[in-house]
């Protein structure tokens, strides 16, 4: 059995810890010399935090705003990309090089260390000029993530590598030869992309989504999962272990739900083809099932009169 | 933007433009952090001086080697990044044939809880990992990375089960179908008609195993490098995030010429901690390049 590391691994460090987790988010955890102590708080944990926390609302909010809008970005980025670098083009292999290098260079703290030196904006685009722009436009409450968006713009675009990859491998499987039976029914570039290119994209849109979401999730500038950490070895009496385990909890949640709503977007959203498909799908077999009801009737009207069946 | 056999002559100046100008803005905070990187206090404060250092400093590079430590970090880094990945290697490639192979009960579950390790935050169950950690006792080592590689759930573990899964899932049922006339049990067939044909899998999962353990800063500080009691394991990406901290002792204890903290040096550390793997990219390149186009990295 193949499997079985992972499914030994999964109970021990997938199984267990999660039990574990949601039983010490449950309770007041102190740290003894004879071991940890466990007070029952039943959901005092997640009410704390909610109600009393100046810190975590605020950046789950700000995490939330940020994610749901740099998310689409990413992905629509990384898909320009991708159709630009499947063209045939020369120095193709060059500009792969250009744009995987982020794939291996990100990581938080030479983000951070890059930030810091105000290397991730791009100086050529004035962002203060856009962000007031933005602002006296939008409501300050969906103006301030754009124009963190704006500023921070190249480490966003980074995050970008890995979808770019995934989409370029798409672009690559999709058959020649829809494009060559479109192009000889006259179809223009345009029509093509949308007709062709974008719905075989489109369970790869998905898995970018989520890919972003949980990269950006579990990066290490995120500032919830700081949060978490710095909760988990605080010395007070009323944080702790369990504190942190019910951020973390809570945490999770929103980030499941975050994925399950993008997942639904693009899942919903069938093609307008495959629903006619359907529809003449449907049509048909309510047909057949009145000749088969027709055709029954006839079979009992036989019965009953005892004449050969006409059929 | 179709793909069509004759490319107008706008449409790549377009191309090339847009794919110049992109890199360009995508390659800007690398190049600015070499160009800093030479620069001397002068040439910072200088506003003349924009990108081209007045002399090529290298004195940056010397000062922030030592207080990164940078000989013994580099080492620990390659031991950090590289045994877990060898591990991840085995186990995932094991894992992802068998859900490629085999059909068996629950598979669909187990194929649902790989997605859901993948998509459920780390922080959810650090905490108890954390402590069981402490009890077993190798919390602050190496093994803590270990362990979890050996049974698939390293790192991104679930990305790497994907691939292989795909990848195996690729390999011509015939092939093995005749080995197992010709009398081969599954080990066998798995090892010598499998794993031969799947080196662009193992490039492509060893190259961002590796690449994702050495930039992991988040658990390489709770789990080996330790947060409450330090161990002696460090990793390039954990000096860099503690520089400030690295450099003042450094420049305190050693009185070789060390100035206050400037940005230059910052940059030159930042650099150089990235620099390993930027070598092994260029090296590795092409096959990770190729290796992508062949397994298909997607999941779904």
């Amino acid at each position: 059995m193949f499997v079985l590391p992972w499914i030994i691994g999964a109970a021990v460090f997938l199984v267990y810890p999660l039990f574990m987790s949601f039983w010490y988010a449950l309770n007041n955890i102190r740290l003894t010399s004879e071991g940890m102590r466990f007070t029952f708080l039943a959901q005092g944990n997640f009410t704390q935090i909610l109600l009393s926390d100046p810190d975590f609302l605020p950046e789950l909010v700000d995490y939330l705003l940020s994610t749901v809008i740099s998310v689409p970005v990413i992905v629509v980025f990384a898909m320009m990309i991708a159709l630009m670098l499947n063209e045939k083009i020369k120095g193709k292999g060059f500009f792969r090089l250009i744009f995987f290098l982020p794939v291996i260079i990100v990581s938080g703290p030479i983000l951070n260390s890059l930030t810091e030196q105000n290397a991730g904006t791009i100086s050529v685009i004035d962002t203060q000029a856009v962000t007031g722009a933005i602002s006296s436009f939008l409501p300050e409450v969906i103006a301030t993530p754009i124009a963190g968006l704006f500023s921070n713009m190249v480490t966003i675009l980074w995050y970008s590598g890995v979808p770019i990859l995934i989409f370029l491998s798409a672009l690559q499987k999709i058959d020649k030869s829809q494009y060559e039976a479109a192009y000889v029914d006259g179809a223009s570039g345009w029509e093509m992309f949308w007709k062709i290119t974008l719905p075989s994209l489109k369970p790869m849109i998905l898995l970018n989504c989520v890919y972003t979401i949980v990269f950006v999730s579990s990066n290490d500038q995120n500032k919830l999962i700081g949060l978490i950490k710095s909760a988990m070895f605080s010395g007070t009496s009323e944080k702790g272990y369990g504190y942190a385990s019910a951020m973390a909890w809570l945490y999770s949640l929103v980030v499941l739900l975050l994925v399950g709503i993008f997942a639904l977007i693009f899942m919903t959203r069938k093609d307008r083809y495959e629903k006619d498909a359907r529809k003449a799908d449907r049509k048909a077999k309510a047909e057949r099932r009145k000749v088969l009801k027709i055709q029954r009737r006839q079979a009992r009207h036989a019965k009953k009169y005892n004449r050969p069946t006409v059929r | 933007m179709g793909t069509r056999d004759r490319n107008g002559m706008i449409k790549l100046i377009a191309i090339y433009g847009l794919l110049i100008c992109i890199g360009f803005i995508y390659l800007y905070p690398i190049l600015y952090m070499i160009s800093a990187s030479f620069m001397t206090l002068d040439d910072l404060l200088d506003s003349s001086i924009q990108w081209i250092p007045s002399s090529f400093n290298l004195d940056n590079y010397r000062q922030a080697g030592a207080s990164m430590n940078y000989g013994n970090s580099l080492l620990q880094s390659f031991l950090i990044a590289g045994l877990p990945t060898l591990c991840n290697l085995v186990a995932c490639s094991l894992t992802g044939y068998g859900l490629a192979r085999y059909k068996f009960r629950g598979k669909g579950i187990i194929i649902g809880l790989i997605i859901l390790t993948f998509v459920l935050p780390r922080q959810i169950t650090m905490i108890p990992t954390y402590s069981m950690y402490a009890n077993l006792g190798i919390l602050n080592s190496v093994w803590a990375f270990i362990v979890p590689a050996i049974v698939a759930q390293g790192l991104n573990a679930p990305i790497f089960i994907m691939i292989f899964w795909q990848f195996f899932r690729n390999v011509p049922q015939a092939l093995v179908e005749a080995a197992k006339i010709d009398g081969a049990g599954h080990f066998k067939s798995f090892f010598s008609i499998s794993l031969p044909t799947a080196a662009p899998a193992f490039i492509t999962v060893a190259l961002f195993s590796f690449v994702w353990y050495w930039n992991e800063f988040y658990l390489t500080q709770l789990f080996v490098h330790g947060v409450l009691v330090e161990s002696s394991l460090t990793t390039l990406i954990i000096q860099l995030q503690n520089f400030n901290t690295n450099y003042s002792s450094y420049a305190q204890t050693a009185a070789s010429g060390a100035t206050n903290l400037n940005e230059s040096i910052k940059m030159a550390g930042t650099l150089i901690a990235v620099l390993p793997l930027m070598i092994l990219y260029f090296v590795l390149q092409r096959h990770f390049v190729e290796s992508i186009d062949r397994t298909g990295i997607t999941g779904e």
